[in-house]
C-alpha cells in the first residue's frame, strides 16, 4: 500500500427509506493505486461510488460518513462543490458507454467538454487536447474520429471515448463502474490493458467496481469485497485470492466456473440468495447463508486483521476456520 | 454416435437493411452465413462467440423465430422449415428454449403455477393432470410446489429462471436451447442454475444447445463447442480438445482474452490482446471474416473464404494458414489467383 492516500472515506452510509444499503464503509485509495470494489447485485458497490461522486438523488440519501481527497475534506452533500470537482479532480465512467454519451454531439466535443466547462482551456485548445487524448486511448485516426458521432463508433471505441473524456482533466481519482461488463471479451482485454497503462503513465488512482473476479485479478492492486452494504473483506489482490478469510469471499471464489476446472462436475454454490433489504439479519449480514454461522454471529463482527498482515481485514468471527470451507 | 437429433446444414439467415430509400441496392446483414452442425441425444453443444457472431440468430432460426434464407434444419430427420399448425406445435413438444432474461419471459399477472401450466393447457392436458404435473415440475427444478401461487415479482432472478426452466420442461422436450440462460444471474446464483441444468440432463437425457458469450460457463457444461465469428463457423471441437489445442487464431485470441480469476496466472499472460473491432456486419470481408484482425493472415486470405475442414479427429477449423501448417497445403496454394 502506498503511504500517500488520494482518497479516504470513513464510515460512509447510504440509506433508502429506513434501510442502510451502504452501512459504515471505510475505504482508502493510494496514489496510483487500483482498488476493486467487488460484489453481487445489491451489495451496495455502485451506490458507494455514486455517493463518492455526489450523485445520489431521489429517495437515496447519504446518511453518514466523511471523505477526504488529497487531505482536503469533501462535502459529498454539497452540490455546487461536488460539481466543481466532477470533471476536474474526480471523474467517472459507466457500464454503458453508448448510453453515457450524447448521441447528437461529436465525440471530440464531448471529450473536450470538461476543459471548456471548467474554463481550463479555450474551445480550440480543448479540441486539440481532445484529439491528443483520443490518440492516447488508442483510437486510430483521432482527427477524423473526433468529428464523428457516438453512433458511428463501436461499443469498445465509445468506452475509449469515455475514458478519454474522464482522463483529459487529469483527475486524481477515476471511478469506473463495471467499465467492461457490456463489452465483448476481446474488447474487454483491450480496455483493461489500457486502464493499467494509463494508471502507470499518469499515476491516476482508480476505483473499479465489478462483479467479475477475473477483472479483479487482471487489474486490481487491492480488493474490497462487499456483501449486504458492508465491506466484508479487504486485502492486497494476491493475498485475497490465495488466502481469503471471510466465508463469503471464499465461497464466491469457489462458485466461479473456471476454464481449468472440472467438466460437467457439480459446481460449488452458495445456499439461498441475497436477502431483500427489509430482511437483512442483525449482526453479520451473511450469516443466513454461511456454513460457519453460530450464535456469536448475531453480533456484528468488526472489520479487523485476522492475521499478522495489517492490510488484510475480514469481518468475521470465524475467520480462522474459513480455510476449511468447501 | 447414434443418429443426431438435430442437424443444421448450410444454415444462412440474411436480413435486409432498411435504408429509407426506395432506390438502389438494399444492403443485407449476413447474420448467419452457411453454418453446419449436429446435436446428438443427451449431448450438449456449446455455441460461443462475441456480439453479432450470429449465435443467437442460429438458435432463433432453429426455433422458427428467424427466417431461414438458405440451408436446412432437420429435427429427428424432419425438415422443420415450412411446418405449420399442428406439425409446428408437435415440434415444440420436442424443442424448447430458455432465454437470458427471466423477467420479461414471465407474464407478471400470472402466478408461476399458471405460467408453468400454460404449455400443458395448449397441448390439451386436462386440469387435474396439469395441476399434478406443475407440482412435479416445481419440485424437479427445486422450487417446491408450495410456491405455485406466487407472482414473478415475488421471486429472485434465480428463482424466476427456475420457473422458466420448469415451463420449458413441461412437455418433456428432447432438446432445450439455452440462449445466455445464466448470463443475467449473479455468480452465486449462476452456479445453482448450472447445477440444475446438469442434473436435469442426467435425469431426463436432455440435449442442450448452449449459446453463451461466457467461455468459462460453456467449458463447464458443453461436450463440444462451436466457435462462431461474423455468422460463420471458425472452429468446432470437443471441449477439452478446444481448450487444450485451439487452432483457429480467433479461438486462441478469445481464450487468452478471458480474464482468469487468479492474479498469478492472469498476470503471467504474455499475449497481447487482439486489436481492432469486429467489422460492420453489413460489410463483411469477402474472404476470411476474421482477416481484419488476424495476426497470422497471408495474402489471399482477404479474398478466398476458408471452409471448415477436419484438421484433427472431430476437430474442424476454417483457416487457410493453419490448414497448411497441418496438412501441408491449403486452398491459398491451389486456388489463389496467379500473381500478376
Amino acid at each position: 500500500m502506498t503511504d500517500a492516500q488520494t482518497l479516504e472515506i470513513r464510515d460512509l452510509s447510504v440509506g433508502i427509506g429506513p434501510h442502510d444499503v451502504v452501512d459504515g464503509v471505510d475505504l482508502s485509495i493510494g496514489r496510483g493505486e487500483i482498488v476493486a470494489l467487488v460484489g453481487e447485485s445489491g451489495s451496495g458497490k455502485s451506490l458507494t461510488a455514486l455517493a463518492l461522486m455526489g450523485l445520489l438523488g431521489g429517495a437515496v440519501r447519504q446518511t453518514g460518513g466523511r471523505a477526504t481527497l488529497d487531505g482536503t475534506a469533501l462535502d459529498l452533500g454539497d452540490d455546487a462543490a461536488m460539481r466543481r470537482l466532477r470533471g476536474t479532480a474526480l471523474a467517472m465512467i459507466f457500464q454503458e458507454p453508448v448510453a453515457s454519451l450524447n448521441p447528437l454531439l461529436s465525440v471530440g466535443a464531448q471529450v473536450a467538454e470538461s476543459l471548456v466547462v471548467h474554463g481550463r482551456a479555450t474551445r480550440r485548445e480543448a479540441w486539440d487536447r481532445a484529439v491528443e487524448m483520443l490518440r492516447e486511448v488508442g483510437i486510430p485516426a483521432p482527427e477524423r474520429r473526433a468529428r464523428q458521432l457516438p453512433s458511428e463508433l463501436s461499443g469498445g471505441m465509445c468506452q475509449r471515448v469515455m475514458i478519454a473524456s474522464a482522463l483529459i482533466s487529469e483527475p486524481r481519482l477515476l471511478i469506473a463502474d463495471e467499465p467492461t461488463t457490456a463489452l465483448d471479451v476481446t474488447i474487454q482485454a483491450q480496455i483493461l490493458h489500457l486502464m493499467r497503462r494509463l494508471r502507470d503513465e499518469t499515476g491516476t488512482s482508480v476505483l473499479i467496481i465489478t462483479h467479475d473476479m477475473g477483472v479483479v485479478a487482471s487489474v486490481a492492486d487491492r480488493v474490497c469485497v462487499m456483501y449486504g452494504g458492508r465491506i466484508v473483506e479487504q486485502a492486497e489482490v494476491h493475498r485475497l485470492f490465495a488466502d481469503p478469510r471471510h466465508p463469503y469471499t471464499k465461497l464466491l471464489l469457489a462458485t466461479i466456473p473456471r476454464m481449468t476446472g472440472g467438466h460437467k462436475s457439480e459446481l460449488f454454490s452458495i445456499e439461498g440468495r441475497v436477502p431483500d433489504l427489509a430482511d437483512w439479519p442483525e449482526g453479520c449480514r451473511f450469516r443466513t447463508r454461511c456454513p460457519l454461522a453460530d450464535g456469536k454471529c448475531a453480533e456484528r463482527p468488526p472489520l479487523a486483521p485476522p492475521g499478522s498482515d495489517p492490510g488484510h481485514l475480514a469481518a468475521c468471527w470465524h475467520s480462522d476456520r474459513v480455510e476449511d470451507l468447501t | 454416435m447414434s443418429d443426431p437429433l438435430l442437424v443444421v446444414e448450410g444454415l444462412s439467415v440474411h436480413f435486409p437493411v432498411a435504408t429509407g430509400r426506395p432506390w438502389g441496392d438494399k444492403p443485407v446483414v449476413r447474420a448467419v452465413d452457411g453454418v453446419d452442425f449436429t446435436l446428438a441425444a443427451g449431448e450438449t453443444l456449446g455455441i460461443v462467440g462475441e456480439s453479432g457472431c450470429g449465435k443467437s440468430t442460429t438458435g432463433n432460426a432453429i426455433l422458427g423465430l428467424a427466417p431461414v434464407t438458405a440451408g436446412r434444419v432437420l429435427f429427428d430427420g424432419r425438415d422443420v422449415a415450412g411446418l405449420t399448425g399442428r406439425a409446428r406445435q408437435a415440434l415444440w413438444r420436442d424443442l424448447q428454449v430458455v432465454f437470458q432474461d427471466p423477467v420479461s419471459a414471465l407474464d407478471p399477472k400470472r402466478t408461476i403455477g399458471q405460467s408453468i401450466a400454460e404449455p400443458l393447457a395448449i397441448h390439451g392436458v386436462d386440469r387435474t393432470r396439469r395441476r399434478a404435473r406443475v407440482d412435479e415440475l416445481m419440485e424437479l427444478v427445486g422450487l417446491g410446489a408450495a410456491q405455485r401461487d406466487r407472482y414473478p415479482n415475488e421471486l429472485s432472478g434465480g428463482q424466476r429462471q427456475r420457473v422458466v426452466i420448469a415451463r420449458a420442461l413441461a412437455l418433456e422436450p428432447r432438446v432445450v436451447i439455452c440462449d445466455e440462460a445464466v448470463s443475467a444471474l449473479d455468480v452465486s446464483i449462476q452456479s445453482q442454475v448450472l447445477n440444475l441444468l446438469l442434473r436435469l440432463q442426467r435425469e431426463l437425457g436432455l440435449s442442450y444447445l448452449f449459446i453463451s458469450h461466457d467461455l468459462s460457463v460453456v467449458h463447464h457444461v458443453a461436450d463440444r463447442i462451436l466457435v462462431m465469428y461474423l455468422g460463420t463457423v471458425a472452429e468446432e471441437a470437443p471441449t477439452a480438445e478446444l481448450f487444450a489445442r485451439p487452432l483457429h487464431p480467433y479461438t486462441e485470441a478469445l481464450l487468452s482474452a478471458v480474464p482468469i480469476p487468479d492474479p498469478v496466472a492472469e498476470r503471467a499472460k504474455t499475449s497481447q490482446p487482439l486489436g481492432g473491432d469486429v467489422p460492420n456486419p453489413m460489410d463483411v470481408p469477402r474472404g476470411c471474416p476474421f482477416v481484419t484482425r488476424c495476426p497470422i493472415r497471408e495474402a489471399g486470405c482477404e479474398t478466398l473464404r476458408p471452409r471448415a475442414v477436419d484438421l484433427a479427429p472431430d476437430h474442424r477449423v476454417a483457416c487457410h494458414v493453419r490448414e497448411r501448417e497441418i496438412t501441408g497445403t491449403c486452398a491459398l496454394d491451389r486456388d489463389a489467383p496467379e500473381p500478376r
